[in-house]
């Protein structure tokens, strides 16, 4: 056998079971990463927590109440005549993140949002008496200045985004399913 | 061409500040390996390989794992059940660990044979010993972590071995446990040291590498490297040939994950842990059962103890016991069979750790336990004083024309057989079920490599559940959002939630109040409280039903047994007073009535509803609420296996297209 006819034949083999081994084993690796990341999204039992009701019978027409779904606070306010007709006076296009009232509720009365705000995530000030509103009536961030107003949109400082409206539905005139 | 011209000036710039890249080359690439080495020399990497996987598993566990008494046990069902797919990492992880010391005992008796302890090697012997001791510490410690009853009943026995210790003993047991029992510090203190341990493996598998690469490996002849002519660089020979052996070695550890996960565990694990009640078998996991033998050997609580440890520090001195300048054991025809009869010692000792310490096991226990350090302290120093040795062979390559015994792929059939042999070994060890009682097997639908559960059965069998048992037997681990598994819709789930009422609270005002219960509440149980169960049974705690398959020996076979096992006792039985015979149950006095008669359910499909069927289809669906992974696991284990076996071929290809040139 000459030299030439040892190394070609074999040489073209080796090169293509070395990249078939190679892309077999470098896409079973890839592959059995995924039930290691899948494990850190959320449990079977954290998402089976993803919905909570709300009774909103006791809240008077100006009062605000606070409840938790999904770890993080949501803003139930009961707004006055007086909050709707300031939330819907706003010139839209002015806005940050530009949205009309009407969009941002289902029923005028009753403004429903995630109490987070969107620019760090701290917990913005407005639902308890005695908070401070912001100068526009709504909610006043107290980690960086951010005012939001009785729509909770964004009109001053650095949050970019008005505040998040959860998917909610009316079960009755008094009952919320959040989520 | 300029990118790669880039690429190798920073790699070079990189490397004359840190010879990181120099170094992995050095010792990964270049590493100058004798041609000859066998399938036997896999294990080393093969244990590298485990301890990696432990690593990566345990981090993920420990992501969602509670270290406290309380939570402990619900966590890791938590993990099971609720965490995707949590019950693949913590089967790895459990089955890792069995797997890890099958690969590293391999690894220590291929050591043994070769003489690997022998000059030069005697740093890299003792290093590895250290490895072992670790690893011994830190599977122990793991064990405790699901908090079962095996967890704390294993660790009382163990951490109670240094009472033994004179005068300060009972002071170094309380500092172990952090109180008067095994309790909630330990179990925080043992997480902690489960964690850090492995990475302390990790630093000394550096040392024991360090040093194999500082001496060399040793090789099947036993007889030093000449010249380049005796080697092969390390890669791509041997890393093609340890993938090759990862290959092999994944499939049969998949097929324990992925189908019998449970296999070499012991069922009172399932038990949540009860300082109360031991239960009636105390066994470790096999892997200690032969220090376990030699422990119960001893009739002295000091003197068990010290030749426990000692079994294992005696190899330490092996380079002294074992004088002979010849290395390998295929040149000591004397020293081969003495090697083998060891190997059988270690084995029974096993096995007798394995069985009670009564009758013949208490003999046959002592003369092992007598053998394994008369090999060791005797026969391996005479053997080298005056054993004939053959004639070893001039050089490595040499001898390749005529296969040294044991060579190439005779030696991977050896290991496989060793392999199974251990396997087969360990499942005699579980065997131990109650005397005199019947147990009787049927045939299930989830069985077998395809196995699925049988929807129709499990919804008869959550029926029987609801109608009957559900009056004393809780199953807190289920909540109604489960029953989806067996063709539930959503809605009928809520509707089926909103039937039962749960306590909720407290509300604004500080109250407890009820509401109808949610998709994501728990099955409720029938007694507000274990005490409030036992006064309404007689003083017997009906047991929850969550697990119940999957902690008893037997399994649905066994709960199917018992549901049909009442019998009118024999006249020569005494029972007492409250109690009831069945022939299934151990020591046939059970505190539970007979429930399951004929016609005691209606089932809506049209099934027969004789008491067989009943009690199979209960059976059928607590197996479903033990295991409601099962599904999900065989069809993830079939894809698993046709993938590795595949990827096992072609690298098998490679890896003699690779070694055409050596061979």
């Amino acid at each position: 056998m000459s030299d030439n006819a040892m190394n070609e034949t074999p040489k073209t083999r080796r090169d293509f079971l070395f990249a078939a081994a190679s892309a077999v084993g470098v896409a079973g690796a890839a592959v059995a990463v995924w039930p290691f990341v899948d494990s850190l999204n959320p449990a079977a039992d954290t998402r089976a927590l993803s919905t909570i009701e709300v009774d909103l019978s006791p809240i008077a027409a100006g009062q605000a109440i606070t409840v938790k779904w999904r770890g993080k606070p949501v803003f139930i306010r009961h707004r006055t005549g007086q909050e709707i007709e300031a939330a819907r006076e706003v010139k839209v296009d002015d806005l940050r993140d530009p949205q009309p009232d009407a969009e941002r509720v289902q029923k005028p009365e009753w403004l429903i949002m995630v109490g987070v705000c969107t620019h760090l995530g701290c917990v913005p000030l407005g639902q308890k008496a005695g908070d401070p509103h912001g100068d526009f009536g709504g909610w006043f961030c107290p980690c960086h200045g951010s005012h939001y107003d009785t729509s909770g949109r964004v009109r001053k400082g650095p949050a970019p985004k008005n505040l998040a409206v959860p998917q909610y539905t009316f079960l009755s005139d008094t009952q919320i399913r959040i989520g | 061409m300029t990118a790669p011209g880039r690429l190798n000036r920073a790699i070079d710039w990189f490397d004359q500040r840190l010879p990181l890249i120099s170094l992995m080359k050095h010792s990964a690439i270049e590493y100058p390996t004798p041609k000859n080495l066998n399938y036997w020399w896999n294990f080393g990497s093969l244990a590298g390989f485990m301890l990696v996987v432990m690593i990566v598993t345990g981090l993920f566990l420990a992501m969602q794992y509670t270290p406290n008494v309380n939570m402990a046990f619900d966590s890791v069902e938590r993990i099971m059940r609720d965490v995707n797919y949590g019950w693949l990492i913590r089967y790895l992880h459990m089955n890792g660990a069995s797997m890890f010391f099958v690969v590293v005992y391999i690894h220590v008796f291929r050591g043994l044979y070769y003489g690997s302890y022998k000059p030069p090697r005697e740093l890299l012997w003792w290093i590895g010993l250290v490895i072992l001791l670790l690893m011994m510490a830190t599977a122990f410690m793991g064990y405790v972590l699901p908090w079962g009853q095996m967890s704390l009943w294993g660790a009382t026995v163990i951490t109670n071995l240094f009472s033994a210790i004179p005068v300060v003993g009972e002071h170094i047991v309380t500092l172990l446990w952090g109180g008067f029992s095994v309790d909630n510090p330990t179990l925080n203190r043992f997480f902690v040291l489960h964690f850090l341990l492995p990475f302390a493996i990790f630093g000394v598998v550096i040392l024991h590498v360090w040093a194999l690469h500082t001496v060399k490996s040793n090789n099947p002849l036993g007889i030093d490297v000449k010249g380049p002519q005796d080697v092969i660089p390390f890669h791509p020979y041997y890393t093609v040939k340890d993938l090759f052996g990862v290959g092999v070695f994944l499939i049969v550890y998949c097929v324990f994950v992925f189908w019998y996960p449970n296999y070499l565990g012991h069922p009172d694990n399932y038990i949540p842990a009860n300082p109360m009640v031991t239960p009636p078998h105390i066994v470790p996991e096999w892997y200690f059962l032969p220090f376990y033998a030699i422990l119960r050997a001893v009739p002295d609580k000091l003197m068990g103890v010290i030749a426990m440890f000692a079994a294992i520090l005696v190899l330490f001195a092996l380079p002294w016991l074992d004088t002979s300048k010849v290395r390998s054991g295929t040149f000591r025809p004397k020293f081969k069979i003495a090697f083998w009869l060891f190997v059988v010692d270690c084995f029974v000792l096993g096995y007798v750790g394995s069985q009670p310490a009564e009758g013949i096991w208490i003999v046959v226990g002592r003369i092992a336990s007598v053998y394994y350090f008369l090999h060791l302290l005797v026969f391996l120093p005479l053997l080298s004083k005056f054993e004939k040795t053959k004639p070893l062979p001039e050089s490595i390559g040499k001898p390749i024309l005529d296969p040294a015994p044991g060579g190439g792929a005779a030696a991977g059939a050896k290991a496989l057989v060793v392999l199974f042999a251990v396997f087969a070994f360990a499942a005699a060890t579980p065997a131990l079920a109650a005397e005199g009682t019947t147990l009787r097997k049927q045939s299930w639908s989830w069985q077998g490599m395809f196995g699925t559960y049988d929807e129709a059965q499990l919804r008869r069998g959550y029926q029987v559940y609801r109608e009957i048992c559900s009056a004393c037997h809780a199953m807190k681990l289920i909540h109604f959002r489960n029953v989806q598994a067996f063709g539930f819709s959503e809605d009928a789930v809520k509707e089926l939630a909103a039937s039962y009422t749960v306590t909720d609270g407290p509300d604004d005002n500080g109250d407890m109040f009820d509401r109808p219960a949610l998709p994501s509440d728990r099955f409720p149980s029938p007694f507000p409280n274990e005490n409030a169960a036992k006064a309404a049974n007689g003083g017997a705690l009906p047991p929850d039903l969550s697990l119940l398959t999957k902690a008893r020996e037997g399994g649905a076979d066994y709960v199917f047994s018992i549901l049909t096992g009442f019998a009118t006792q024999p006249p020569d039985v005494e029972l007492p007073p409250g109690k009831f015979y069945n022939t299934a149950f151990a020591g046939h006095a059970i505190s539970m009535p007979p429930q399951i008669t004929d016609g005691a359910v209606e089932f809506a499909d049209g099934t027969p509803n004789n008491a067989d069927q009943i009690a199979r289809d209960v059976s059928a669906f607590l197996q479903w609420a033990a295991e409601p992974e099962l599904e999900e696991r065989h069809a993830m284990g079939v894809k698993t296996v046709l993938f590795l076996f595949a990827a096992t071929a072609l690298m098998y290809a490679l890896k003699r297209r690779i070694w055409a040139a050596v061979h």
